[in-house]
């Protein structure tokens, strides 16, 4: 059941991923790991457009029936959009962590943090030791 | 250096005869008032909750304390340790009750049931069972109202003593696929004894969801045949097993206390909403004396249900204030939570009584911000078809 690891995205250990696009900007989510955590997400809080964000520190809240989980920045950068779908349907993120689960979009202040995240590999290592 | 000793282990969780099973089922397990128990399986607390509202769940609620009251001075004994009126408990009926200790403050919410003239069970919950019984034990050897002890027969039943719950529309059609006796007439709050899956069961209407249901009491080594009996008697109208998860949300949604978040023993019975079950004109009981002064004085704080007006999550602990927009500190939510069938957030909370009024606009704060709220009757849900008689005990 489990959704194999993209290997175009980067990962934080706290279980956020990034994705490039080809535009330049970068795209937040969560991991399937982080959602079969959470179990059913109710809701999320992500920043408006405008919002900065830094490596390392919170950008929003996800909400599942049973706790609330601090979303960490995998990059940081200035918000550009986030996805308006999940106020309707915050489900998307359990159903499609990766594709129509994805939060918000960035503009990345340094591409260099890239270097601080894990690739796909070392990411299903974490995730495999966690268990 | 001296080196202290280290601390003791924590006692092992204890696991009911379905433990297994919803390991098997992959269920993921939490430590729950002592036990390890499933809080949802891999169809997740939202389907599972909707699986009750629309059809039926089962529940395994092993880890819920079974106790057992029997002889000629059975009847007078509960009335001393209990504040609902037993004496109007005909053999197959069960009562919502507290125990309470001298001073008024809640022990325990229980349900006790009277099945045949001199036999009595008690379902308390699993966090309290030990203190409980220990409890009653010691009001065992110096009761009031005539009791006399070696009249008195007490025993706790669990383990092996294990309980199930099949909840929901569906309910009745797929228990009577299992048991002989005609259950259309079992009406809410009462109970038999027959046979489900044809293992010795006390079969009670009663549960902790808002929906038509019954609670299966049987010897626990009968547990995962009973299981599986009625999960696969319940195949084709969709059974599915529940976990703790929904049924917090379940039992939110209808509005009925959990002990520890709403009850503890710095609660009474009145503040709860909760003085139907308190029967002082019954004479001498535990704790009667000074739930004779509360009531005389009246409550200075009310349980109240609270929504959220916008989105978000209410959970305990919360803190809600004067004005949606902030203010001082009024109390805290006891419980919080999604509600699936609602589609909101809802929770309950001590409030002072100007603050009581359904309608009553007020803020709980979320993580730091005051957010729009407003405090509503309870229950939240009520099922729209049902008889009034089957309308959930409302905890407010």
């Amino acid at each position: 059941m489990a959704i194999p690891t993209p290997a175009d995205c980067r990962f934080t250990k706290e279980h956020e991923w990034v994705r490039l696009a080809e535009d330049g900007t970068a795209i937040f989510g969560i991991t399937d790991y982080a959602q079969d955590s959470l179990g059913d997400v109710v809701f999320v809080e992500l920043p408006a457009p405008g919002t900065q964000v830094k490596q390392g520190e919170t950008f929003g809240v996800v909400e599942s029936v049973k706790a609330a989980s601090d979303l960490y920045a995998p990059l940081s950068g200035e918000v550009i959009e986030r996805n308006e779908a999940l106020e309707q349907s915050p489900e998307l993120i359990n159903r499609d962590p990766y594709g129509a689960g994805w939060m918000i979009k960035v503009r990345p202040a340094d591409l260099s943090e890239l270097s601080q995240l894990l690739d796909a590999a070392a990411y299903d290592q974490l995730t495999a030791s966690l268990h | 250096m001296t080196q202290t000793a280290p601390p003791p282990a924590p006692p092992a969780l204890k696991r009911t005869p379905l433990y297994q099973v919803h390991l098997h089922l992959g269920a993921r397990m939490v430590p729950f008032g002592g036990w390890e128990m499933p809080v949802q399986y891999p169809t997740g607390v939202l389907a599972e909750h909707h699986a009750v509202r629309e059809r039926a769940g089962l529940f395994d609620i092993g880890h819920m304390g079974q106790l057992r009251f029997e002889g000629p001075d059975a009847r007078e004994f509960l009335q001393w340790i209990t504040t609902n009126d037993v004496a109007r408990l005909e053999v197959g009926a069960a009562q919502y009750s507290l125990l309470c200790n001298e001073a008024g403050g809640i022990l325990d919410d229980v349900i006790v049931y009277r099945l045949a003239e001199t036999r009595y069970m008690m379902v308390v919950n699993a966090a309290n069972t030990d203190s409980d019984q220990a409890w009653i034990e010691q009001q065992l050897q110096r009761p009031g109202r005539g009791v006399q002890p070696e009249r008195v027969a007490f025993e706790r039943l669990s383990p092996p003593r294990t309980l199930l719950a099949l909840q929901g529309p569906r309910s009745l059609e797929v228990l009577q696929r299992l048991t002989p006796v005609p259950l259309g007439s079992l009406r809410y709050y009462h109970a038999l004894e027959s046979t489900v899956a044809a293992v010795p069961t006390a079969i009670a209407r009663t549960g902790y969801t808002g929906e038509r249901g019954y609670e299966l009491s049987f010897d626990g080594a009968q547990a995962v045949h009973v299981w599986h009996a009625l999960l696969e008697a319940g195949k084709d109208v969709g059974v599915i097993p529940c976990g703790l998860g929904a049924r917090d949300t379940l039992r939110l949604e209808a509005g009925m206390a959990l002990y520890s978040h709403e009850l503890t023993v710095e609660t009474n019975p009145y503040e709860a909403g909760l003085e139907r079950v308190v029967h002082l004109e019954k004479g001498e009981f535990v704790g009667a004396a000074a739930l004779r002064a509360i009531h005389a004085a009246g409550p200075t704080r009310r349980l109240v249900g609270i929504e959220l007006l916008g989105p978000g999550v209410l959970r305990p602990e919360y803190p809600i204030l004067e004005h949606a927009t902030g203010g001082a500190v009024i109390g805290r939510l006891t419980s919080g939570a999604p509600s699936p069938t609602l589609r909101k957030s809802i929770g309950m909370g001590y409030v002072p009584l100007q603050f009581a009024t359904p309608g009553t606009e007020v803020g709980v704060e979320i993580r730091g911000r005051p957010h729009a709220a407003r405090v509503v009757t309870l229950p939240f849900y009520r099922r729209a078809t049902a008889a009034a008689s089957e309308q959930p005990r409302k905890a407010g």
